[in-house]
């Protein structure tokens, strides 16, 4: 008890505190309140700047166990060039859009970063051997979120089946449109070399 | 003697040359060095609709659309339809009874791994023309052309 008013003196007692804590005597409240919203401003400005520099291909592939692995196998498949010139790059499939989502994305990936630091994936050797975990975590967040970053750019409302060849509309008739499956459910390994497939429902 | 063997060889070097020039050009452009333009893609038939087999055991082709497809050691998309337990939910036609047998036609319990590489047998098939007029005569219309005995 004695430790916890102690404690608190000292933090109250502490002059930073006091400062702060006391009214402005020089500073006027217009220059406190716009000089607040500035820096806000600045603040989160700022914040967001450095989020979306994170969130782009040039970022992602700056580290060399994104640029030599995975990047390399996104050339060449349709979501890297194609007829219309649209590319799908890393956050697009990797982050989702929206914010909560984008940011609850972006602390998990703190993990990436000490591994990045660490080294747990800086040969090809290493890669390889972790690349089923890895694309099971992938494979299990599209799962629990029905592909949400598949449907950033696809959605069944938008899927025109009479374009489509006589197969593959009958598979998306069946499983897509009755949400019995989800995009990530058949189409796995579209950007990326698969890892062993074995024990992988659907594949043998 | 020596002077006769020097100009004979000559004469057939000049006439090797000669020759050379007028046979025609078998393959490639002229001078063989320069580069040509590519020929543009031909675009794969994706159709779905079953080809005849120009033999009985001729390999059927791939009627769709292969492009990305994984078949390595680690994955084999061909049979994530083909295969025996994935044909009811594909309906894709089942690969062959003998993909699951060895070579001796022993039955095995799963794809023999001598049939893993689907498209080392099985292709799709493009647009393109033949470059070269194809002679061949299917069995039946050979067996046709022949005239019945007695």
């Amino acid at each position: 008890m004695a430790a916890i008013a102690r404690a608190w003196s000292w933090f109250w007692l502490n002059p930073w505190v006091r400062t702060a804590t006391r009214p402005p005597v020089t500073l006027s409240l217009a220059f406190l309140t716009l000089g607040g919203f500035v820096a806000g401003v600045l603040f989160w400005g700022g914040f967001n700047t450095v989020l979306e520099h994170t969130n782009t291909e040039t970022f992602c592939t700056s580290c060399h166990e994104m640029r030599a692995n995975v990047f390399e196998e996104l050339k060449g498949t349709i979501h890297y060039t194609n007829r219309s010139g649209i590319r799908a790059t890393c956050p697009d499939c990797h982050v989702p859009h929206q914010w909560t989502d984008k940011i609850a994305r972006k602390m998990q990936a703190s993990k990436e970063v000490w591994g990045h630091i660490f080294g747990s994936i800086d040969t090809r050797d290493k890669f390889l051997n972790l690349r089923h975990r890895l694309a099971e975590h992938e494979w299990a967040r599209m799962k629990a979120n029905d592909s949400l970053e598949c449907r950033n750019c696809h959605s069944a409302q938008s899927m025109d089946v009479s374009k489509q060849n006589p197969r593959a509309a009958a598979a998306h008739e069946k499983d897509l449109f009755t949400g019995k499956k989800t995009c990530i459910d058949c189409h796995k390994g579209i950007a990326h070399k698969l890892p062993n497939m074995q024990g992988v429902p659907g594949w043998q | 003697m020596r002077r006769l063997l020097l100009s004979a060889s000559a004469a057939w070097l000049v006439a090797g040359a000669l020759f050379a020039q007028e046979a025609p050009r078998l393959t490639g452009p002229e001078p063989f060095n320069k580069e040509t333009p590519a020929p543009p893609m031909q675009r794969q038939v994706t159709d779905d609709f079953r080809r005849k087999r120009n033999y009985p055991d001729q390999p059927p082709l791939i009627p769709h659309s292969i492009e990305g497809y994984a078949l390595d050691l680690n994955a084999n998309k061909c049979l994530a339809c083909h295969a025996r337990k994935f044909t009811e939910q594909s309906q894709a036609p089942m690969i062959s009874v003998t993909h699951y047998q060895d070579r001796e036609g022993n039955t095995l319990g799963g794809v023999s791994p001598r049939r893993y590489s689907c498209l080392a047998c099985h292709v799709p098939q493009t647009g393109a023309q033949p470059l070269v007029p194809n002679t061949f005569v299917d069995m039946d219309a050979l067996v046709e052309r022949e005239p019945r005995g007695r």
